[in-house]
Protein backbone atom coordinates (compact mmCIF):
# COMPACT_ATOMS: atom_id res chain seq x y z
CA UNK A 1 0.00 0.00 0.00
CA UNK A 2 0.87 3.71 -0.60
CA UNK A 3 -1.52 5.56 1.00
CA UNK A 4 0.20 9.10 0.81
CA UNK A 5 2.82 9.86 -2.17
CA UNK A 6 3.88 13.01 -0.93
CA UNK A 7 4.23 11.69 2.71
CA UNK A 8 6.04 8.46 1.21
CA UNK A 9 8.41 10.31 -0.35
CA UNK A 10 8.73 12.73 2.49
CA UNK A 11 10.00 9.97 4.91
CA UNK A 12 12.32 8.59 2.59
CA UNK A 13 15.58 8.00 3.20
CA UNK A 14 18.66 7.78 1.18
CA UNK A 15 21.90 6.06 2.84
CA UNK A 16 23.79 7.99 0.27
CA UNK A 17 23.41 11.35 1.93
CA UNK A 18 26.41 13.33 3.53
CA UNK A 19 24.29 15.46 5.83
CA UNK A 20 24.08 19.65 5.26
CA UNK A 21 27.85 19.95 6.66
CA UNK A 22 29.45 17.61 4.22
CA UNK A 23 27.14 18.88 1.54
CA UNK A 24 27.82 22.84 2.14
CA UNK A 25 31.54 22.85 2.86
CA UNK A 26 32.48 22.12 -0.55
CA UNK A 27 29.32 23.64 -2.16
CA UNK A 28 31.51 26.25 -4.16
CA UNK A 29 33.52 22.95 -5.87
CA UNK A 30 30.50 21.20 -7.01
CA UNK A 31 28.38 24.16 -8.34
CA UNK A 32 31.49 25.47 -10.53
CA UNK A 33 31.50 21.48 -11.78
CA UNK A 34 27.71 21.94 -12.48
CA UNK A 35 28.13 25.38 -14.21
CA UNK A 36 30.93 23.89 -16.15
CA UNK A 37 28.56 21.24 -17.41
CA UNK A 38 30.65 18.82 -15.56
CA UNK A 39 29.35 15.25 -13.55
CA UNK A 40 29.21 16.84 -10.50
CA UNK A 41 26.50 14.36 -9.46
CA UNK A 42 28.78 11.31 -10.17
CA UNK A 43 31.31 12.70 -8.78
CA UNK A 44 29.66 13.66 -5.44
CA UNK A 45 27.10 11.49 -4.87
CA UNK A 46 26.61 12.10 -1.61
CA UNK A 47 26.06 15.81 -2.26
CA UNK A 48 23.50 15.11 -4.97
CA UNK A 49 21.68 12.89 -2.34
CA UNK A 50 21.79 15.70 0.20
CA UNK A 51 20.59 18.22 -1.85
CA UNK A 52 17.63 15.78 -3.66
CA UNK A 53 16.23 15.73 0.60
CA UNK A 54 17.13 18.93 2.14
CA UNK A 55 15.31 22.18 1.18
CA UNK A 56 17.42 24.54 2.64
CA UNK A 57 20.66 23.17 1.47
CA UNK A 58 18.91 23.26 -1.72
CA UNK A 59 17.85 26.66 -1.84
CA UNK A 60 21.74 27.28 -0.96
CA UNK A 61 22.82 25.67 -3.99
CA UNK A 62 20.63 27.10 -6.63
CA UNK A 63 21.62 30.74 -5.30
CA UNK A 64 24.90 29.88 -5.13
CA UNK A 65 24.43 28.59 -8.79
CA UNK A 66 22.46 31.24 -10.07
CA UNK A 67 25.13 33.51 -8.93
CA UNK A 68 27.49 31.89 -11.17
CA UNK A 69 25.56 31.98 -14.18
CA UNK A 70 24.78 35.66 -13.47
CA UNK A 71 27.88 36.62 -13.66
CA UNK A 72 29.21 34.37 -16.90
CA UNK B 1 46.51 29.87 0.34
CA UNK B 2 45.88 26.02 1.54
CA UNK B 3 47.17 23.50 0.05
CA UNK B 4 44.36 21.36 -2.19
CA UNK B 5 42.49 18.72 -0.18
CA UNK B 6 42.54 15.09 -2.01
CA UNK B 7 38.89 14.29 -1.31
CA UNK B 8 37.58 17.63 -3.21
CA UNK B 9 37.95 16.65 -6.83
CA UNK B 10 37.18 20.26 -8.53
CA UNK B 11 37.19 22.08 -11.62
CA UNK B 12 41.12 23.17 -11.26
CA UNK B 13 42.16 20.14 -9.66
CA UNK B 14 45.58 20.25 -10.19
CA UNK B 15 46.65 23.12 -12.01
CA UNK B 16 46.06 25.90 -8.92
CA UNK B 17 43.82 28.61 -9.31
CA UNK B 18 42.43 30.10 -12.63
CA UNK B 19 44.24 33.72 -13.21
CA UNK B 20 40.95 35.77 -11.62
CA UNK B 21 41.11 33.98 -9.13
CA UNK B 22 44.96 34.45 -8.70
CA UNK B 23 44.21 38.50 -8.60
CA UNK B 24 41.81 38.43 -6.51
CA UNK B 25 44.06 36.56 -3.89
CA UNK B 26 46.82 38.95 -4.70
CA UNK B 27 44.54 41.66 -4.02
CA UNK B 28 42.72 40.85 -0.40
CA UNK B 29 46.62 39.33 0.61
CA UNK B 30 47.86 42.97 -0.06
CA UNK B 31 48.40 46.03 2.17
CA UNK B 32 47.36 50.05 2.24
CA UNK B 33 45.56 51.11 -0.99
CA UNK B 34 45.64 47.59 -3.11
CA UNK B 35 43.87 45.66 -0.35
CA UNK B 36 41.48 48.57 0.12
CA UNK B 37 40.71 48.81 -3.40
CA UNK B 38 40.20 44.62 -3.21
CA UNK B 39 38.19 44.70 -0.37
CA UNK B 40 35.85 47.28 -1.59
CA UNK B 41 35.19 45.30 -5.09
CA UNK B 42 34.62 42.67 -3.20
CA UNK B 43 31.96 44.22 -1.11
CA UNK B 44 30.46 45.57 -4.06
CA UNK B 45 30.04 41.99 -5.47
CA UNK B 46 29.06 39.98 -2.36
CA UNK B 47 26.16 42.83 -2.15
CA UNK B 48 25.37 42.35 -5.45
CA UNK B 49 24.91 38.85 -5.14
CA UNK B 50 23.12 39.50 -1.69
CA UNK B 51 20.84 41.50 -3.38
CA UNK B 52 20.29 38.97 -6.30
CA UNK B 53 19.76 36.23 -3.87
CA UNK B 54 16.86 37.80 -1.55
CA UNK B 55 15.08 38.82 -4.58
CA UNK B 56 15.57 35.00 -5.92
CA UNK B 57 14.02 34.14 -2.34
CA UNK B 58 11.78 37.02 -1.84
CA UNK B 59 8.23 35.39 -3.58
CA UNK B 60 8.79 33.02 -0.81
CA UNK B 61 9.14 35.11 1.94
CA UNK B 62 8.03 37.90 3.79
CA UNK B 63 9.60 40.61 3.25
CA UNK B 64 9.70 43.33 0.70
CA UNK B 65 11.26 47.08 0.12
CA UNK B 66 13.92 48.05 2.12
CA UNK B 67 13.26 45.28 4.59
CA UNK B 68 14.75 42.94 2.40
CA UNK B 69 17.75 45.24 1.02
CA UNK B 70 18.72 46.13 4.94
CA UNK B 71 18.83 42.20 4.97
CA UNK B 72 21.14 42.18 1.73
CA UNK B 73 23.28 44.62 2.98
CA UNK B 74 24.34 42.86 6.29
CA UNK B 75 24.50 39.86 4.58
CA UNK B 76 27.08 41.37 2.27
CA UNK B 77 28.66 42.93 5.59
CA UNK B 78 28.93 39.56 7.46
CA UNK B 79 30.17 37.46 4.23
CA UNK B 80 33.36 40.15 3.99
CA UNK B 81 34.26 39.65 6.88
CA UNK B 82 34.08 36.03 7.44
CA UNK B 83 35.88 35.67 3.98
CA UNK B 84 39.06 38.18 5.32
CA UNK B 85 39.00 35.89 8.32
CA UNK B 86 39.15 32.44 6.10
CA UNK B 87 41.10 33.60 3.07
CA UNK B 88 43.72 31.38 3.80
CA UNK B 89 41.35 28.44 3.27
CA UNK B 90 40.69 29.04 -0.14
CA UNK B 91 42.53 25.97 -2.00
CA UNK B 92 42.12 26.97 -5.61
CA UNK B 93 39.16 24.35 -5.80
CA UNK B 94 36.21 26.44 -7.73
CA UNK B 95 37.40 29.67 -8.94
CA UNK B 96 38.17 32.58 -6.06
CA UNK B 97 34.70 34.03 -7.01
CA UNK B 98 32.07 30.96 -6.81
CA UNK B 99 34.33 30.43 -3.40
CA UNK B 100 33.03 33.82 -1.84
CA UNK B 101 29.45 34.26 -3.43
CA UNK B 102 29.10 30.80 -1.30
CA UNK B 103 29.55 33.16 2.24
CA UNK B 104 27.08 35.73 0.72
CA UNK B 105 24.52 32.68 -0.13
CA UNK B 106 24.86 31.47 3.62
CA UNK B 107 24.80 34.94 5.03
CA UNK B 108 21.61 34.97 3.39
CA UNK B 109 20.10 32.52 4.45
CA UNK B 110 20.88 32.89 8.36
CA UNK B 111 19.34 36.46 7.25
CA UNK B 112 16.00 34.72 6.50
CA UNK B 113 16.33 32.24 9.61
CA UNK B 114 16.51 34.98 11.69
CA UNK B 115 13.90 36.98 10.01
CA UNK B 116 11.43 34.20 10.53
CA UNK B 117 10.71 35.24 13.98
CA UNK B 118 9.83 38.41 13.87
CA UNK B 119 6.34 37.31 13.12
CA UNK B 120 4.63 36.90 17.05
CA UNK B 121 2.05 34.54 15.47
CA UNK B 122 4.31 32.02 14.49
CA UNK B 123 3.95 28.51 16.95
CA UNK B 124 6.45 26.13 16.36
CA UNK B 125 5.28 24.09 19.60
CA UNK B 126 1.52 23.13 18.66
CA UNK B 127 0.64 19.93 18.08
CA UNK B 128 -2.99 20.32 15.63
CA UNK B 129 -2.49 16.77 13.93
CA UNK B 130 -5.28 18.21 11.92
CA UNK B 131 -2.95 20.20 10.04
CA UNK B 132 -0.85 16.58 8.38
CA UNK B 133 -2.96 16.44 5.62
CA UNK B 134 -2.71 20.26 4.70
CA UNK B 135 1.89 19.29 4.53
CA UNK B 136 1.32 15.89 2.35
CA UNK B 137 -1.38 17.40 -0.59
CA UNK B 138 -4.53 16.47 -0.97
CA UNK B 139 -4.55 12.16 -0.99
CA UNK B 140 -5.78 9.90 -0.01
CA UNK B 141 -8.52 11.00 -1.73
CA UNK B 142 -10.84 9.32 0.85
CA UNK B 143 -11.69 11.16 3.94
CA UNK B 144 -11.72 8.01 5.93
CA UNK B 145 -8.62 6.77 4.82
CA UNK B 146 -6.56 10.14 5.11
CA UNK B 147 -7.63 9.79 8.83
CA UNK B 148 -6.24 6.71 8.96
CA UNK B 149 -3.09 7.31 7.95
CA UNK B 150 -2.43 10.80 10.11
CA UNK B 151 -4.09 8.77 12.93
CA UNK B 152 -1.05 6.25 12.13
CA UNK B 153 1.49 8.84 12.15
CA UNK B 154 0.48 10.38 15.09
CA UNK B 155 1.11 7.12 16.69
CA UNK B 156 4.36 6.48 15.07
CA UNK B 157 5.71 9.49 16.24
CA UNK B 158 4.57 8.75 19.48
CA UNK B 159 5.90 5.50 19.63
CA UNK B 160 8.80 5.50 17.80
CA UNK B 161 10.47 9.00 18.34
CA UNK B 162 12.52 10.22 20.72
CA UNK B 163 11.73 13.47 22.46
CA UNK B 164 13.94 15.67 20.81
CA UNK B 165 12.79 13.59 17.12
CA UNK B 166 9.36 14.32 18.14
CA UNK B 167 10.25 18.60 18.88
CA UNK B 168 11.36 18.69 15.44
CA UNK B 169 8.80 17.10 13.52
CA UNK B 170 6.50 18.55 15.11
CA UNK B 171 8.10 22.13 14.19
CA UNK B 172 9.06 21.24 10.80
CA UNK B 173 6.03 19.35 9.12
CA UNK B 174 2.75 20.15 11.16
CA UNK B 175 3.91 24.01 11.71
CA UNK B 176 6.01 24.46 8.97
CA UNK B 177 8.63 26.44 10.30
CA UNK B 178 11.48 26.71 8.23
CA UNK B 179 14.76 24.40 8.65
CA UNK B 180 16.78 27.25 9.72
CA UNK B 181 14.32 29.26 11.93
CA UNK B 182 14.30 25.85 14.06
CA UNK B 183 17.79 25.87 14.72
CA UNK B 184 18.22 29.08 15.82
CA UNK B 185 15.28 28.68 18.04
CA UNK B 186 16.65 25.67 19.24
CA UNK B 187 20.56 27.08 19.84
CA UNK B 188 21.19 24.26 17.27
CA UNK B 189 22.62 24.15 13.97
CA UNK B 190 20.95 23.05 9.98
CA UNK B 191 23.34 20.52 10.20
CA UNK B 192 21.79 18.63 13.58
CA UNK B 193 18.30 19.63 12.50
CA UNK B 194 18.46 17.86 9.79
CA UNK B 195 20.55 14.68 11.38
CA UNK B 196 17.57 14.74 13.89
CA UNK B 197 14.97 14.85 11.62
CA UNK B 198 16.98 12.34 9.06
CA UNK B 199 16.49 9.88 11.59
CA UNK B 200 13.00 10.49 12.48
CA UNK B 201 12.06 10.17 8.92
CA UNK B 202 13.84 7.02 8.63
CA UNK B 203 11.88 5.48 12.06
CA UNK B 204 8.51 6.42 10.99
CA UNK B 205 8.68 5.27 7.29
CA UNK B 206 10.09 1.81 9.14
CA UNK B 207 7.12 2.38 11.58
CA UNK B 208 4.46 3.07 8.58
CA UNK B 209 5.29 0.20 6.27
CA UNK B 210 5.74 -2.66 9.38
CA UNK B 211 2.20 -1.95 9.41
CA UNK B 212 1.23 -1.86 5.90
CA UNK B 213 0.70 2.00 5.35
CA UNK B 214 3.59 2.71 2.89
CA UNK B 215 5.23 0.47 0.60
CA UNK B 216 8.59 -1.27 1.71
CA UNK B 217 11.62 0.97 1.54
CA UNK B 218 12.94 -1.36 -0.64
CA UNK B 219 10.30 -1.40 -3.67
CA UNK B 220 9.61 1.95 -5.67
CA UNK B 221 12.67 3.67 -4.29
CA UNK B 222 12.54 6.94 -6.31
Amino acid sequence: MNGWPALDRFLRTDPRDVGCAEAMEPLHVYVDLVAAGGSAARRHPGIEAHLAACGPCAEDFHGLLAAVRRAE
Amino acid sequence: MAPADPAVEGIFPSAGPDPDSEQWIRALSGTGAQREAGLARLHEMLLRVARAEMRRRASQLQIAGSDLDDLAYQAAADALLAIVAKMGEFRGESRFTTWAYKFAVFEVSAKIGRHFWRNPAVRWDAEDWDQLPDRFGPEPAAEAERRDLADAVHHAVDEHLTPRQRQVFMAIVLNGVPLDALALELGSTRNAIYKTMFDARRKLRAALAANGYLDDETSGHS
